[in-house]
């Protein structure tokens, strides 16, 4: 109880932090406005997301070759807060675009890739839920995982390799991208906020997982009793 | 401010999934963490 409390205030102690530079450090944006402040939300949720889908690729390589449950608690459990994120680059990006583009949503290569990437995910989760015996739960999820990594980077490139109506990057991004000083270091800490958070949400899900393995345990025990 | 009421509309949905699923994964830890005393304390008396 007391570590979810501290979760908690750890997780409030982030909110304030990435409230007050977006709001008040970093400058308003010229163009678009206010608007823009949706960025230090979306962005740092968009590349949490891709590192735990990262982490959980990474976890279902190291399961097919190791066959060791660690790797499949992981891969299980950074898939779902993977998904944690990109649901809310999801619900962000259209109250972003509504004002921007006049639409909340269009099919472009970026908006639709992400879109795949949360369904595959959800079918991961799916697929596990649906497999009862552990080893055939996590050897077919972690090959399904391994495919489903496959859309990040598509969804990283995809604005470098076509024609969108998402933005072209602004970091990493090229002659004539690129953030104001102030931006740029309000980001960076949003980021690293993001990351800690990321930490935050795996830890108590890998735990979860780890006791789900226990709780399966004890109830084969019980029944051979 | 224009497009503020869209702002904060975004931070508080993206804030309120992150705590619910913050608050959901507690929520199954301490379920599981009855079970496992169920089961530990129903596998003694077995013995």
């Amino acid at each position: 109880m007391l570590k979810t409390i501290l979760g908690a205030a750890i997780l409030f102690v982030l909110i304030a932090l990435t409230a007050y530079l977006a709001f008040h450090y970093a400058p308003v944006e010229k163009s678009m406005g206010i608007i823009q402040k949706i960025f230090y939300l979306h962005l740092p949720s968009a590349l949490s997301s891709f590192v735990a889908f990262g982490i959980c690729f990474y976890a279902n390589l190291m399961y097919v070759f190791k066959r060791q449950p660690k790797w499949d608690w992981l891969g299980a459990s950074a898939a779902e807060v993977g998904l944690a994120f990109i649901s809310v680059v999801l619900v962000t990006g259209p109250i972003w675009a509504h004002p921007v583009w006049g639409i909340w949503w269009t099919w472009d290569a970026r908006l639709t890739l992400t879109f795949v990437l949360w369904l595959l995910y959800i079918s991961y989760l799916l697929l596990r839920s649906m497999l009862e015996e552990p080893d055939k739960r996590a050897l077919f999820s972690a090959l399904f995982g391994i495919f489903a990594f496959l859309d990040v980077p598509l969804v990283y490139f995809s604005i470098r390799w076509w024609r969108t109506q998402h933005p072209q990057p602004v970091i990493l991004g090229g002659p004539g991208s690129g953030l104001d000083p102030r931006m740029r270091l309000s980001y960076l800490l949003v980021w690293a906020a993001f990351t800690g958070l990321l930490i935050l949400l795996l830890n108590a899900r890998y735990k979860l997982e780890a006791m789900r393995a226990s709780v399966e345990e004890l109830r084969r025990e019980a029944e051979v009793q | 401010m224009k497009n503020l009421d869209s702002v904060l509309a975004a931070y508080l949905a993206g804030w309120a999934i992150f705590f619910l699923y913050y608050v959901s994964v507690a929520r199954r830890m301490n379920a599981l963490r009855e079970e496992i005393e169920r089961l530990k304390s129903s596998l003694n008396r077995g013995k």
